[in-house]
């Protein structure tokens, strides 16, 4: 009766980048198949009229004021960067375009 | 990367159906990012305008850019768009370097503005009424440069990320797919994005600098056989940074598609690169399971609901549209409808607007934009805009020519001396001694000089045939470098024969 089958589950890995062995993705598609399972009660006990529920906190149109604040300094900035260069972030190669 | 086999344009639209749709994203010019406090500036040192939101680094909290919700709601309503009561943020996931989040905070089912259409005249008088789709709200990315390799992404050694431009509020506009256009297509294409430009302009939400990245256009380009109910398989061309830009590349796009579809073969789905220097596009990602972004609501953000009070307030601001201004002008300067659209199609409204605005006669303005200042960029293949050359500088060009300091010529020469960045007008006529002489002892100097090595035509103007001066007038020209007062060395002539 699982919905989630183990490809899904690689799918989703592949595109959250995240490296799953056979093992975690048997126990992921069962918890996944638990939570799937899960919302569609919920579904099930809401008519067609109530609105879908993003945001449970009735609250909206908060805004900031169009004033600039204090920002990081640069080197505080590429303080937790693994490699730097010329006051930039510096990362492996982009090969897939082009 | 070797170019791909083309069809002859004419031959193309003769044989397929062309459909276009634009994608236009427009940087807001906001003091602010869209959702931190972090300072809306190009060109400053990189990651100085960055905070721990635009960084995404864990548990920093975003809220939302009020300005740039008006801003939006503005573009909406000039695009004739409905403007959501009830509107919300997106997460849309994606893995790439310049992107600090791992996700773009956008809009997904529930844009700001949908369903709205802009009405788009092209040289041959026709009028386009593009359907919009939606205008949504979103943040841009951080800047990526390549190193190492020859500078361009493939063969790079490493990649340089530069946040500054991360979190920057973007609009992006979205048409529906554009049908019966022919061979119109590619003009429409770039007519449609210069009034965008335009409109956001006036309104003022945006730099709109095409050069610098402001307004920007992806192109989605397909062809199907006449009469073929299906549409076709589209690319996705982005990079198209100039007005030309984007007429060139749906152009080549058309021309490719339809070479390709005439061997038979079937065109690949997938985003493609422009090159404007040597006119062609490659191709990019395939549409992959990279495209499976997974949208959701953005849990961190409240939704957007802009009253009826605040979408009339922002309403009852919108300057004049872009198309009852141009009527307008056009009255005002007494232009054919062929010089007018002359222009419009160089795309130099606002640069006459101004300079007529500074006392200068339509007329003039025009003639200064459409022609010498438009050949330069041309020569220089750059846009008008990229010049450094303002309405300003025009107006005082006029004035030194009204007030006889400059004639034609010498104008011509300030102004590529303002061009090339040697100053104002009047330091560039100081510093390369433009000034027309009209001094009456150099003057005289040389006509009596040139009266003298002509004797026969002195002759000839002592007979009555006046208009036989020119010739002297033409050696005193050259004598004087073309710096001459002419019509005061016309006098001087006539005087001297009478004599
Ligand atoms: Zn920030």
């Amino acid at each position: 009766m699982s919905e989630i089958t183990p490809e899904n589950v690689r799918h989703l890995a592949s595109l959250a980048r995240i490296l799953v062995t056979d093992e975690e993705v048997e126990k992921l598609a069962k918890e996944l198949d638990v939570i799937v399972e899960s919302v569609a009660m919920v579904k099930g006990a809401v008519s067609d009229d109530t609105p879908a529920t993003s945001h449970p906190i009735p609250m909206s149109n908060v805004y900031r004021e169009d004033v600039v604040k204090p920002s990081l300094s640069q080197q505080q900035a590429l303080s937790n960067a693994p490699d730097q260069a010329d006051g930039k972030f510096k990362v492996n190669a982009i090969l897939d375009e082009e | 990367m070797a170019k791909a086999e083309l069809m002859d344009f004419d031959e193309a639209i003769e044989k397929y159906e062309v459909v276009i749709g634009l994608e236009v994203h427009v940087e807001l010019n906001t003091n602010t990012k869209m959702f931190c406090g972090c300072a809306n500036e190009f060109g400053e040192q990189p990651n100085t305008n960055v905070c721990p939101v635009c960084l995404g680094l864990p548990g920093a909290l975003p809220v939302v850019n009020g300005k740039a919700v008006e801003y939006s709601i503005a573009i909406g309503l000039a695009l004739n768009c409905s403007i959501a009561g009830d509107g919300r943020f997106a997460r849309k996931n994606y893995f790439y370097p310049d992107l600090s989040k791992n996700f773009q905070t956008s809009q997904y089912d529930e844009p700001i503005a949908y369903e709205g259409q802009l009405e788009v005249p092209v040289a041959s008088g026709k009028v386009y009424n593009v359907a919009i789709e939606r205008a949504h709200m979103e943040e841009d990315a951080g800047k990526l440069s390549h190193v190492g390799g020859v500078g361009r992404i493939q063969g790079a050694e490493y990649s340089l990320v530069d946040f500054n431009r991360a979190g920057v509020p973007l609009v992006e506009i979205v048409t529906k797919p554009i049908f019966d256009s022919g061979a119109e297509a590619p003009e429409l294409a770039s007519a449609y994005v210069r009034q965008i430009r335009e409109i956001v302009k006036a309104m003022d939400v945006s730099d709109a600098r095409m050069e610098r990245g402001n307004v920007r256009c992806d192109a989605n380009v397909s062809l199907r056989p006449k009469g073929q109910q299906r549409l076709g398989t589209r690319t996705e061309t982005k990079n198209v940074n100039s007005l030309r830009s984007v007429e060139n590349a749906v152009r080549y796009e058309i021309q490719r598609q339809a070479a390709i579809l005439a061997a038979g073969d079937e065109i690949t789905q997938e985003t493609r690169h422009w090159h404007e220097d040597k006119k062609y596009t490659s191709a990019g990602r395939p549409k992959s399971d990279a495209d499976d972004y997974r949208y959701f609501p953005e849990p961190d953000l409240v939704p957007v609901q802009p009253t009826e009070e605040l979408i009339e307030e922002i309403r009852t601001r919108l300057p004049e549209n872009p198309a009852s201004r141009r009527a307008r002008l056009q009255q005002e300067w007494s232009l054919s409808d062929n010089e007018f659209r002359d222009i419009v199609n160089s795309d130099l409204l606002d640069e006459v607007d101004s300079t007529v605005s500074l006392g200068v006669s339509a007329q003039s303005a025009k003639k200064w934009w459409t022609g010498e200042i438009a050949r330069i960029a041309n020569l220089e293949g750059k846009e008008i805009t990229e010049l450094s050359v303002t309405p300003e500088d025009v107006a005082e060009i006029e004035k030194m020519i009204s007030a006889g300091k400059l004639n034609d010529r010498l104008a011509r020469e300030a102004l590529s001396g303002v061009i090339a960045g040697e100053g104002s007008v009047a330091e560039v006529v100081s510093a390369r001694g433009l000034e027309v002489v009209s001094d009456d002892g150099a003057l005289t100097a040389a006509v009596d000089k040139a009266l003298a090595e002509q004797p026969d035509v002195l002759e000839k103007i002592r007979a009555g045939k006046e208009q036989a001066a020119g010739a002297i007038i033409g050696s005193v020209m050259k004598e004087m470098r073309g710096q001459a007062d002419a019509g005061r060395v016309r006098e001087l002539i006539l005087e001297r024969a009478k004599s």
